[in-house]
Formats: structure tokens, C-alpha cells, sequence
């Protein structure tokens, strides 16, 4: 450190020239740029600013989780693009997780031709273009579906057709009351399980905080069907004639081929880093720690949750939500598809309308890195909170 | 005899085996005869037992053949690998059984029942692939709208890349300098003008009629040259003391990082018009390099930075001892052991880049994926999306598996430790 020091006093204009050039370049450009956008502006009469997004947009999204139609502004359009990322990600991450880990395990296990599949699976779908897979499940597969009359049939309940995938439409009453016992069966869960450690910590005693959990989760809930006036109905899609030759399902909820291609291709994408991710972290903890923890005389069971589980996920889980970062992202391939998205909707169609390419292409790039900035933030508190305090 | 249906042991090896043998091949015969000649052995069970007969009888069939040191090699072989447990017992059968039924179809509409000769679409018979559809468009699925009489110039351009790659694994260690510095700074620009023309009397073709495999080669491998040394100073940029030179690293990198390349080549493509001085125009192929080459740019300023910060202060402190000052110190004794360090990182992001150069769709140049969803929706070529998917999806996948598994070779042989 004194050696820093005093390099400082000695080569101080050394140290200030650099920063200078830097700053004055970056300044240099930006102002260039600027300049430059506001001739072009000038020349095509376009004032800069934000005012556009009041506006009526006038144009129709195909498939929106909130109200939406051409009467509303460019703002509520963005914000339906909006949703529709968040959708596709959330979606695509569930399946991805849940295809990884098991990928992941797959790939250790002692069975040959369970760890020989699941590598032939990581190493098909990892090493061929994510747009390559989102256009052969939407233009090849899903287009290999029946028309609604010969639809593939799920117990009367639901129904895949090449138009889409349409499900029961559940119709809550009192739905409110119905996510407040949930919530109100979350926290009873924490406190529970705050109990139970400490009865542990401090007596030795074992309470299953496992299997209330799983009863209070369940009895909260269907307390509020039966007093709370919580009712659930169903929405079943029925088959409907709609001209001579056209027919297709009215009611209940279509999932749109769009949605289902973007989902498939992003979760079985980002399974295989996610399996590797696994992977990894299962190797990474040594073999000693698992047999010292068999010789203090721990279970199976408890090997894995005390021991392995707790080690192993601090190795998984910050490659894994950069993972979730970059399905994030990807949704964005959602224009080549169609799907609705926030690139689609607004850096695509709003922007032809209005012709603000700087306004929006701004705003969706800063939406984009507002969640990942977001999520990399949180992600660095998480680490420091669970990293290994070494003494 | 004493027969422990729950425990199969060794005295009665003989009896568990035919037993298990026997229900194993029942429940094969079952499958076999439901997926090859559509008949049902158990038909006459509910649908659901029915449906999961080979798999329960399978499953029983291998709980009688595991014994263990039955002093039978294959028998202990097969218990140790594919019939540990009951878990693993179904698990296998199920691998087993979901071959039997769909890789006989899968290989039935790629190879057997396939049609590769022809011309026309009419030459199919629709039974299987229709690879005719490949042939045809082939050469514009590898060179676009690159006129026919022209494309040498691109095999000429290429060769000279592969020779000279190829031939820095071949020359001893003093020439390998010299073709390295070619490729970097004169490959290129001969590349460029040899592709491009309206030298020499080559006839010029705009970058429009640039198009499919080869176009994915030329923005992958101007970016490859362009994005290291960029990402290499970022990641120096970012280690940097100087506050001024780190803060603005860091934005330029996390700005990069923070948002899809698609939205870039939006932003290439209709925004960065704007920033330009009025009625400058540059050309869309150079747009769209700059774009992915920043991009990529940061993501390997950040692989680097990974390098840097694992390699010991000693390094730093040694080469510091000898005199050096920071550029040199950089250049001769940090660089070479960080990169080294992190060719996995490298191999991964070379990787990311090839794999997303199917995005420049956006910017409406085709590669091959954009040439095949042209030729796709050509009238007399309708309904062959998945020939010409699976074809691209083979393709890339051989480039990149090939250079993944380069990497990882050569992530062996340049470790030091033992």
C-alpha cells in the first residue's frame, strides 16, 4: 500500500493523463452522436422526447395477460409486451429447472444408460442455436398438429391443436380471500419451522416442521373453500362450428403455439447449462465430506439435506440465476415468431408506427437492463450472505 | 427348495434366472409386437395396465435377476450398471422401451424411407425426409444470393483461412507470429475486398446478396479477430486503478451484458442511423459486425477479467521486480498465463457468438437459418420447414460440438498442473 503511494506522488501526471483522454473521448463521442441526432431529427421534424407514449396506439397484440386493444396508449401496449417477457421467462424458467436438475443428477448416475442419455441430451441441445430450436418446434413441430376436429384429446378437459393449446379457464369468486390464506399459511409455515429449529437447537427435540408444513399448506387453503365462500368453477373449451369447413374451441384459455414454441425452446435450451451447472456442483463437493459425515453416523437422507444440499447449491446457484438472466434475454427471440414480446410489440410495431427508433429502442434496452441489474444486484447480496466466513 | 421371491439369492440362481428371463422377454415381446406389428398382448387388461405391462413385467423380470456376485460376469455387469436398484431397474426400461418406439421411426423418416434424388418436390414421396429439398437450395443455403459464377471468391477467401489456421499447428513456433499477425490484420482486409470486389476488375456485390452458411463464417470470424483485443483492453480497463478508466469499463461492459443482442441490432439497424452525420450511410453487414463485436466484446472482457483476478499477486509483484513497467509487464507475464487459464471461457464465448449469428435475421440478412426460412416459403418448395431446420440444426451442431470438444482438448493439454 505505501508502495501505491507514493507512485501516486511521483507519477501523478502518469496517472491523470489517461483518465483525461478517456473522459474527453467518451464526452467527444456522445456529443458527436448527439449532434448528429438532433440534425437528423431536425431534418425529418421529430422533436426528441417521450410524449408519444400517451398516445392511442392503435394496433392489435394477439395475446395480452391484462385488457388491451387499439384504443389504449403506447405505454399500456408497452406494458403488455412487458408482461408477455415475463410470462415466457418465468414459464421458461420453471421448466428449465426442473429439466436441468434432473438432466444434471441424470448425467451422475450410476445407471449407464440414464448418465448416457442425459449427455446425448446436454450435448444435442446445448451446441445448436437457440433460433434454429424455436423454429423447429414452431414451424415444424407444433404446424405437425391436428385442426381443432381431429383434436388431440385430454379427457374431455383439455385439448393441443395446431391453433393451440386450450386448457379449462378456472373462475374464482372471492379469489382474494382464497391468496390470502395462502399467504396466511406461508408465514404460519416460517414460523413453524423457526420453532422447530430452535426446539432442536436448544433441546434436542425433532418436530416433522416438514410434514406440518405440507398439512398447513394444504388445510389453510381448503378451510377457505369450505368457510371462507372461496369457489373455484371450470371453463371447459368446447368444439364450435364456426363456418362450413372451419371449426375450433371457444371458452376456456388457449395457449398460443407461439407461447408454447418460445417456452420449449427456451427451457430445453437452458436445461443443458443448467444440468451442467448440476453437475458441477454435485462433483465439487468432495468425497471426504461425505464420508466424514457418514462416520459421525448420518443417514442417507441427511447427507444430502445437512451435509451435500447446503455446499453444493452455493456452487449452483450463481451460474444458474445467470442462466435465468440469459433465458430472460433470449425471450427476446420472441420477434422471430411472432409472439408477442416487448421487442415485437414496441421496438417492432410501435416503432414503425411512431418512428421514434431513439426513444424506444432506448426504453427497451433500458427495461432489459433495469432486470438484469436488478437481478445481478440481488444476486451479489445473495452470495455475500451464504458465502463461507472464513475466519 | 426355498424360494424368496422378495430376495433372490445365489442357491437358487438357476430358477431366478429363467424365471426373471422369461417375464423380461414377455414384456419385450410385448412392446416389440405393440410398435412393429401393432398388436397388443395385453389388450385384454384396463387400458393403463395395459399400457404399463412391459414396464411391470420388465421391472419384476430384473428384481428377479439381481444377484449379487452371482459369479456370472455379464450377469453382475449388467446388475452393476443398468439394475442397481428397483429405481434404476425401470429407469433403464424406460430408456429401453422409449428407443424401441421412436428411434426405428426417427432413422425410418431420416435415412430409410428418405428420397435424396430429384429435382423437383414431386421427386418425394412423402413418406420420409425429403432431403431433395437440401440438395436443390444447397448452394443457397452455403452462399446466399452471392452470384454462381462468383462464389470462388468466397472458397478462395476461406481456403486461405483454413490453410493458415491449419498451418499454425503444422510451423514451428517462428513462424506461427507471423501468421497470426496476418490473419489478424491482413486476412481481413483481403477477405473483405476479394468477397466484396470492385478491385482488380472483380465485379462488385453488395453485401445484400451475401447470404447463408458462409455469411454466418464471415460475421463470426470478423467478430472472433475484432471482439478479443477490444475485450482484452476492457478487462485491463476494468482492473484498472485509474477511477476514470475502471468506472467507464465497467458501464461499457455491464451495458452490454445487460441487454439481449437482439435489441443491439435493433439499435444497429434503425438507431444508429440517426447518430451518423446526414447522408453518411454505412453499410448494413458493417452495422451488424460492429454490433456483435462490441457485444461479444464485453462478455469476453469479462472471461479475461476472470484470468486476471485468478492469477497470484506474485506474478505481479515479480514482473514488477524485474523492472517492467505496466505494459509490458502485462503483455509478457500476466496475458499469457490469464488466457491460458481461461480457454474454456474463450471457447465458450466463441461458441455464444457463432451460435448467435443467426440472429442478424433482424436486420433482414440471411444466413443459413434466414436462408431456409426464404426457401421455405418458395410456392413449390411449401411444407419442407423441417428439412431444412433439421438440416441447419446439424450443421451447426457439428461446428460448434467439434469446437467445443477442440476446446476441451486443448484445455488439457496447455494445463500445467498435475
Amino acid at each position: 500500500m505505501n508502495l501505491k503511494a507514493f507512485s501516486i506522488d511521483l507519477k501523478n501526471k502518469k496517472r491523470l493523463i489517461p483518465q483525461i483522454l478517456t473522459l474527453l473521448s467518451i464526452i467527444l463521442a456522445i456529443s458527436y452522436f448527439a449532434f448528429n441526432a438532433q440534425v437528423n431529427m431536425d431534418n425529418r421534424g421529430i422533436a426528441f422526447g417521450f410524449g408519444f407514449l400517451s398516445q392511442e396506439a392503435s394496433f392489435d397484440i394477439g395475446f395480452s395477460l391484462i385488457d388491451y386493444d387499439g384504443s389504449h396508449s403506447y405505454a399500456r401496449a408497452f406494458l403488455v409486451g412487458l408482461l408477455n417477457t415475463l410470462l415466457v421467462s418465468v414459464i421458461g424458467i420453471f421448466f428449465a429447472t426442473l429439466i436441468g436438475v434432473t438432466v444434471g443428477i441424470g448425467r451422475l448416475s450410476s445407471n449407464y444408460l440414464v448418465a448416457k442419455s442425459s449427455e446425448i441430451y446436454v450435448e444435442v441441445f446445448r451446441n445448436i442455436p437457440l433460433l434454429l430450436q424455436l423454429f423447429f418446434w414452431y414451424f415444424a413441430a407444433l404446424r405437425a398438429l391436428p385442426l381443432p376436429e381431429q383434436a388431440m384429446n385430454f379427457n374431455d378437459i383439455s385439448y393441443l391443436t395446431v391453433k393451440g393449446w386450450y386448457v379449462p379457464k378456472f373462475i374464482w369468486t372471492n379469489f382474494s380471500i382464497f391468496i390470502y390464506s395462502v399467504i396466511a399459511a406461508i408465514i404460519a409455515i416460517v414460523f413453524v419451522s423457526k420453532y422447530a429449529k430452535k426446539q432442536r437447537e436448544e433441546f434436542g427435540k425433532h418436530i416433522h416442521s416438514f410434514y406440518i408444513g405440507i398439512a398447513l399448506l394444504l388445510v389453510l387453503p381448503a378451510l377457505s373453500f369450505l368457510i371462507g365462500g372461496v369457489t373455484l368453477e371450470f371453463e371447459i373449451p368446447v368444439l364450435k362450428q364456426m363456418s362450413a369447413t372451419i371449426f375450433n374451441f371457444r371458452g376456456g384459455v388457449s395457449i398460443i403455439p407461439e407461447l408454447m414454441a418460445l417456452a420449449m425452446a427456451l427451457s430445453m435450451y437452458t436445461a443443458t447449462f443448467i444440468a451442467e451447472n448440476v453437475r458441477a456442483g454435485i462433483l465439487g463437493i468432495g468425497k471426504g465430506q461425505k464420508e466424514a459425515a457418514a462416520s459421525i453416523g448420518l443417514t442417507k437422507t441427511q447427507i444430502l439435506k445437512l451435509v451435500v444440499l447446503p455446499q453444493a447449491l452455493r456452487i449452483i446457484i450463481p451460474p444458474t440465476t445467470n442462466q435465468y438472466l440469459n433465458l430472460t434475454k433470449n425471450s427476446s427471440l420472441a420477434a422471430a415468431i411472432a409472439y408477442p414480446d416487448i421487442v415485437l410489440v414496441f421496438a417492432g410495431t410501435a416503432l414503425m408506427q411512431t418512428g421514434r427508433a431513439i426513444e424506444i429502442v432506448s426504453i427497451t434496452m433500458g427495461t432489459y437492463l433495469l432486470i438484469s441489474l436488478s437481478i445481478s444486484s440481488f444476486m451479489n447480496w445473495y452470495n455475500e450472505s451464504v458465502a463461507i466466513k472464513e475466519k | 427348495m426355498n424360494l424368496n421371491i422378495l430376495k433372490p439369492n445365489k442357491e437358487n440362481i438357476n430358477t431366478y434366472l429363467a424365471l426373471g428371463i422369461s417375464l423380461l422377454s414377455i414384456g419385450f415381446i410385448d412392446i416389440l409386437a405393440n410398435t412393429f406389428l401393432d398388436f397388443n398382448i395385453t389388450g385384454f387388461l384396463p387400458s393403463i395396465i395395459s399400457f404399463l405391462s412391459p414396464l411391470i413385467l420388465g421391472a419384476f423380470g430384473l428384481h428377479f435377476i439381481r444377484i449379487e456376485y452371482s459369479g456370472n460376469k455379464n450377469l453382475d455387469k449388467i446388475n452393476k450398471n443398468l439394475n442397481s436398484s428397483n429405481i434404476n431397474a425401470i429407469l433403464s426400461l424406460t430408456v429401453i422401451f422409449i428407443s424401441i418406439k421412436y428411434v426405428p421411426s426417427i432413422l425410418n423418416w431420416t435415412f430409410f424411407d428418405a428420397n435424396f434424388l430429384g429435382s423437383t418436390k414431386e421427386d418425394c414421396s412423402g413418406e420420409g425426409a425429403c432431403w431433395v429439398f437440401v440438395r436443390v437450395w444447397f448452394n443457397r443455403f452455403m452462399y446466399g444470393m452471392y452470384p454462381d459464377a462468383e462464389q470462388w471468391r468466397i472458397n478462395i477467401s476461406f481456403l486461405v483461412l483454413f490453410v493458415s489456421i491449419g498451418s499454425i499447428f503444422i510451423l514451428p513456433l517462428k513462424f506461427k507470429k507471423y501468421i497470426i499477425l496476418f490473419l489478424l490484420f491482413i486476412f481481413p482486409i483481403i477477405a473483405l475486398n476479394l468477397i466484396s470486389g470492385g478491385i482488380f476488375g472483380l465485379k462488385w456485390i453488395e453485401t445484400g446478396a451475401w447470404g447463408g452458411l458462409s455469411l454466418t463464417f464471415i460475421v463470426s470470424a470478423f467478430a472472433l479477430i475484432f471482439c478479443f483485443p477490444i475485450g482484452i483492453f476492457l478487462a485491463l480497463g476494468r482492473r484498472s486503478d485509474l477511477p476514470a478508466i475502471k468506472y467507464s469499463s465497467i458501464g461499457f461492459i455491464e451495458l452490454w451484458r445487460g441487454v439481449p443482442l437482439i435489441t443491439v441490432l435493433f439499435m444497429s439497424a434503425v438507431m444508429f442511423p440517426m447518430f451518423l452525420p446526414d447522408g453518411t450511410y454505412m453499410d448494413k453487414l458493417m452495422r451488424v459486425i460492429i454490433a456483435i463485436t462490441l457485444f461479444e466484446a464485453a462478455y469476453m472482457a469479462e472471461v479475461v477479467r476472470g484470468g486476471l483476478q485468478a492469477l497470484p499477486r506474485g506474478q505481479y509483484d515479480a514482473a514488477k521486480s524485474l523492472g517492467m513497467g505496466y505494459w509490458r509487464m502485462h503483455f509478457l507475464i500476466i496475458m499469457p498465463q490469464a488466457l491460458k487459464l481461461v480457454i474454456p471461457g474463450i471457447a465458450n464465448t466463441f461458441l455464444a457468438l457463432v451460435k448467435d449469428t443467426p440472429l442478424i435475421f433482424v436486420v433482414g440478412l440471411l444466413e443459413l437459418a434466414g436462408m431456409i426460412g426464404l426457401a421455405k416459403t418458395n410456392p413449390k418448395w411449401l411444407g419442407m420447414a423441417t428439412e431444412g431446420y433439421v438440416f441447419a440444426a446439424f450443421v451447426f451442431w457439428i461446428i460448434c460440438f467439434s469446437m467445443s470438444r477442440y476446446s476441451q482438448n486443448l484445455e488439457k493439454k496447455l494445463s500445467t498442473e498435475k
